[in-house]
């Protein structure tokens, strides 16, 4: 169940030059979160701007009531987010999303993020790291300005590479390509994944063709969040090309096994 | 304090409701409040077999509003009547169908299944833009809407509302046409038809192209057009277009709506309807008016 809430906004750091990490008190949010759901947040009381915004959820701890999000100045509405101030509140709904990360009968698993996709991805490998799992976590930046959160994931992965696209820092090239070589040596039980959507088309693939079961974490324009207005609509894998069907991002996402969409 | 109001004649504890499409069939709001505290719920348009919608990206915000495309999707009359109907009749609260086809025949066909079922009016959609064929098609003439409502009025004995587009050039004689062939009352307004571009991808953000604008950004067209629908016709008008809250709402009623729908307003705040009915009971208390009979068509 979905609540609407006030939460004081606790702790704000700011971790690059537009990106925010948050950490606010949501306790009836946070009671029944799990990894990969996520918040709508309205960031003003006014009409202006007028829909709320969609954010991942980083980081949950359910015994203090406390909910982390990290979120990317985009627009207007972001950029009015980043204003607030430690001790306000701000308007959460939450939390959202059916479809979310499984991990059930898992043992060895690999996370793949890319960019500001990263964020969803630590829950999930904080679960799976104190369920005994082998997390092994491939992280992917643009350049060593954008690169974040390197000591948190590595404090939940057992393995953790990280790459950059131009070689600026750690390993050159694309995290996708360091997966991919290392589940030749090794069995994976399932790759869970978020990012720029041809990281999630790439990683899609490779994972259909090699038969692994993959999940992936996927965003589309939504107005309401909870499934009302489907607008968030994400083609069903198979279904048929002149009357193509559809998911909901919101309800039956945001996270799919990647077979059953496409992207 | 009386806040009931007679709508094309479905009682209603108050002029509250909400717009078809933004609210699904009440499940997901039904988490955060209890249902029966509305005057009516306008269900999702629904056809008579399912409709899959349109392709992505659907919808987009503008100015103090939205877009949508949605294409109507919906899992049709039959999956309502089994598993919705039953739901929403847990609830003290009318339940009015907004009814969408492709054509006369399927309006006709669907409103004969309507007027079987366990709901208490039906609004016709003649309105959306976001289809390729029948709603707005028909809903752009005097002759059109005339005939579409003539023939469902054959075969439906429940109330019935027709929703009117607001993309015409005289918004009045489209409710004549309403009024003329028998409908009990009109729904004004559905959405203007709008586009949005985006200037780095040099492309429509809508995969449609085009979708329809809602929100606050709306609100003074779809007044202008109550006003001047409320002088031309007597059957009672139900209002939308931008609500927020019970300011906006009385402002509908004082220009001619018997009653009034929260639409994009849902998805914001999802308690904007039950606000609504507060802020109104709040304006009544605050000018120390009894009967909400005497705001509705205040302003001549």
């Amino acid at each position: 169940m979905a609540k609407q809430m006030q939460a004081k906004l606790l702790e704000k750091k700011q971790l690059t030059k537009d990106i925010y990490h948050f950490k606010v008190q949501a306790d009836e949010i946070v009671k029944e979160a799990k990894p990969g759901n996520f918040i709508e947040i309205r960031v003003t009381d006014q009409t202006e701007p007028f829909l709320r915004r969609p954010i991942s959820i980083y980081n949950i701890e359910p015994e203090k009531g406390i909910l982390e999000f990290i979120f990317q100045v985009k627009g207007k509405g972001t950029q009015m987010l980043a204003k607030k101030e430690e001790g306000q509140t701000i308007d959460i709904i939450g939390p959202l999303g059916f479809g979310t990360f499984k991990l059930d009968g898992k043992q060895n698993i690999a996370i793949l993020g890319g960019g500001i996709g990263i964020f969803p991805l630590y829950e999930l490998a904080k679960q799976a790291k104190q369920k005994g799992m082998t997390v092994n976590t491939y992280l992917g930046f643009r350049n060593q300005d954008y690169v974040v959160l390197e000591d948190e994931f590595q404090a939940v992965s057992s393995k953790l590479v990280m790459t950059t696209d131009d070689g600026s820092y750690k390993q050159k090239g694309f995290a996708i390509d360091f997966l991919k070589q290392d589940i030749e040596k090794q069995n994976i039980d399932a790759i869970y994944a978020c990012g720029p959507l041809p990281m999630l088309k790439a990683v899609r693939e490779f994972a259909i063709q090699n038969n692994i079961e993959c999940q992936i974490s996927l965003e589309e324009k939504m107005a309401c969040g909870m499934g009302v207005c489907l607008g968030c609509a994400v083609k069903k894998a198979q279904s048929p090309k002149e009357a193509p069907e559809y998911y909901h991002v919101c309800k039956g996402g945001p996270v799919f096994q990647a077979k059953d969409v496409e992207i | 304090m009386n806040t009931k109001v007679n709508l094309a004649g479905m009682e209603m504890k108050n002029p509250v409701t909400v717009c078809s499409g933004t609210f699904g069939y009440g499940r997901e709001f039904s988490q955060f409040f209890d249902l029966s505290k509305l005057g009516g719920i306008i269900t999702k348009g629904t056809s008579l077999k399912p409709k899959n919608g349109n392709p992505p990206p659907r919808v987009c915000e503008t100015a103090s509003g939205m877009l949508n495309a949605i294409g109507l999707q919906n899992p049709g009359v039959e999956y309502f009547a089994q598993n919705d109907l039953p739901f929403l009749r847990k609830y003290d609260t009318k339940v009015i169908v907004n009814a969408c086809g492709n054509s006369i025949e399927e309006y006709v066909e669907l409103c004969k299944i309507l007027n079987t079922l366990d709901i208490d009016g039906v609004e016709l959609n003649l309105s959306c833009p976001n289809v390729k064929e029948g709603c707005m098609a028909f809903g752009n003439s005097y002759e059109g809407v005339k005939s579409v409502t003539s023939q469902v009025r054959k075969v439906l004995d429940k109330p019935l509302i027709v929703k009117l587009t607001p993309n015409v050039t005289d918004i009045v004689s489209i409710a004549k046409a309403v009024e003329d062939a028998g409908a009990d009352g009109v729904s004004l307004i559905n959405t203007l038809l709008a586009m949005k571009i985006d200037i780095y991808k040099k492309a429509p953000v809508l995969a449609n192209v085009t979708g329809g604008l809602s929100g606050p950004a709306i609100k003074p067209v779809a007044v202008r057009m109550v006003y001047q629908v409320a002088h031309a016709v007597k059957i009672p008008i139900l209002g939308m277009g931008g609500i927020m809250n019970g300011e906006d709402a009385v402002e509908f009623m004082l220009a001619g709506a018997t009653a009034i729908s929260i639409g994009a307003g849902n998805f914001i705040d999802p308690y904007t309807s039950v606000k609504t009915v507060d802020g109104i009971e709040n304006y009544m208390k605050q000018q120390k008016i009894e009967d909400i009979h005497e705001i509705i068509g205040v302003v001549k």
